[in-house]
């Protein structure tokens, strides 16, 4: 019963502290992204500025049902993460994410603007490389350490790392593609202004880009819960080198989104299944072979 | 003080110039000038930005684009006209397909005079701007019900923009 009450209560804190600090990553992104091109960049708290003040715009939309399914992507991405840090399944956790990103490309279709349509193809083809290595990741854990379960998880013996090395490749890889950095951003690019405007979101605005804001707030922050349980095993020490983890590879996918240019679509998706399959097929068989 | 003034999101069109005002608006982004340090990002989307940064005079040819990237600009929204020709159309000013200054088709809140406008002289307009922006943003701020009552309507961009103008007035 206190389990429960336990799983329950780091869910909730998630919802309340997820935002803030999802907030806080971007603006470090955007701080760090500036201090590499010499200027001075944005305060660190800018994204919240940009958060309330789309809020406070005129809400404009071309079609009303955008709403609905951008609602349904921040429900979604939310309701993933609480499942996550509720200690729930991984299973449940990953195919939750999932149709979050269904809503987005719906929302995206619901315009008939060639440029939203053209961002919601791609953010299927970025669905389509990222999916198949996020299941192997759940599929590794499980191998490892016999359960779905993350609370499992993070108590098993030994740094889970070690075991995974080949699975924690390509998760890095695709969280290339989920944060939306350099050389995979295609769907919806600060860099794609010339050939695609804005992609998915050229025809969102306002309070419901506000929205999706939000919703990648949350999603990044149970990404990097991903990263967290790779390194974290039994003793009571090492959240720490759990969450220096995290903040490693933010940082190092923050080094390569300013030192890539953008791939085409097709190279992302040919990549993105070679790393699946070479280091995350390759871990896997190894760990079959280690039960 | 409002959000709006600390997150300015602008989109830059540039008219029938000679291109002069166009690469100095852009060497406000650069190391040197830097303005995303004022939260200002510039946007290549109408649908996200607050303020339009016009560089260049109004045209026959450019006059329902101008029209159109301003009504696409969700309220509240500010003008800026960067440089001579912005203003009041100048070299071009008497050329046959002219109509003028970019006042000729839309609503102006800020001149930047200059051939070419100086970065500098462009981020203090856009700070000028700022304020502006402030003001029409209070004006907006109308009771909850009535709001309510507008969302529900789906406000239009042709009711927007005439609103917005009287606003502007």
């Amino acid at each position: 019963m206190s389990d429960m009450v336990c799983n329950i209560v780091s869910g909730i804190v998630y919802l309340i502290l997820a935002p803030v600090i999802g907030g806080l990553l971007a603006g470090i992104d955007r701080k760090i992204s500036a201090r590499m091109q010499r200027r001075v960049g944005p305060p660190i708290t800018q994204p919240f500025y940009d958060f309330f003040k789309l809020w406070d715009k005129q809400p404009v939309a071309v079609n009303k049902a955008q709403r609905f399914y951008i609602r349904g992507f921040l429900l979604f991405a939310i309701l993933s993460g609480f499942f996550f840090f509720a200690h729930g399944d991984l299973l449940l956790v990953i195919f939750t994410l999932t149709i979050a990103s269904v809503c987005f490309v719906i929302a995206a279709y619901a315009s008939n603007s060639p440029y939203s349509q053209v961002g919601a193809e791609r953010e299927l083809a970025q669905t389509m490389a990222y999916e198949p290595m996020m299941l192997l990741v759940a599929l590794g854990f499980y191998l490892h350490c016999g359960t779905f379960d993350a609370k499992a998880i993070v108590q098993s013996p030994a740094m889970n790392f070690i075991y995974m090395p080949g699975i924690f490749i390509g998760l890095c890889y695709i969280l290339l593609i989920k944060f939306r950095k350099s050389p995979f951003d295609l769907s919806m690019s600060h860099e794609v202004h010339q050939e695609l405007i804005q992609g998915a979101l050229t025809e969102i605005s306002g309070p419901t880009l506000a929205m999706i804001e939000l919703a990648h707030w949350y999603e990044n922050v149970l990404l990097l819960g991903f990263v967290y349980l790779f390194f974290a095993w039994a003793p009571i020490w090492t959240p720490v080198v759990g969450i220096a983890m995290c903040a490693l590879t933010y940082f190092s996918d923050i080094v390569v989104d300013n030192c890539c240019s953008r791939m085409k679509w097709e190279h992302m998706l040919s990549s993105a299944w070679v790393v699946t399959l070479v280091a995350g097929f390759a871990n896997v068989a190894f760990l079959m072979y280690m039960r | 003080m409002s959000y709006i003034t600390k997150s300015p999101w602008l989109v830059h069109y540039d008219g029938s110039s000679c291109n002069g005002c166009d690469i100095e608006v852009l060497a406000c982004l650069t190391p040197l000038y830097d303005v995303e340090r004022f939260g200002i990002v510039n946007t290549g989307n109408p649908k996200h930005a607050d303020i339009f940064l016009v560089t260049g005079g109004v045209n026959t040819q450019n006059y329902p684009v101008v029209k159109q990237i301003y009504e696409q600009i969700p309220d509240p929204k500010v003008v800026i006209a960067v440089g001579t020709c912005a203003c009041s159309g100048g070299v071009f000013h008497d050329c046959y397909n002219m109509l003028g200054g970019m006042d000729k088709a839309i609503p102006v809140d800020v001149y930047v005079p200059g051939c070419a406008a100086r970065p500098e002289s462009i981020i203090d307009g856009v700070v000028k701007g700022l304020a502006v922006l402030e003001e029409k943003q209070k004006a907006m701020a109308i009771p909850v019900r009535e709001k309510q009552a507008l969302r529900e309507k789906e406000l239009e961009p042709g009711v927007a923009v005439n609103k917005s103008q009287e606003a502007g007035k």
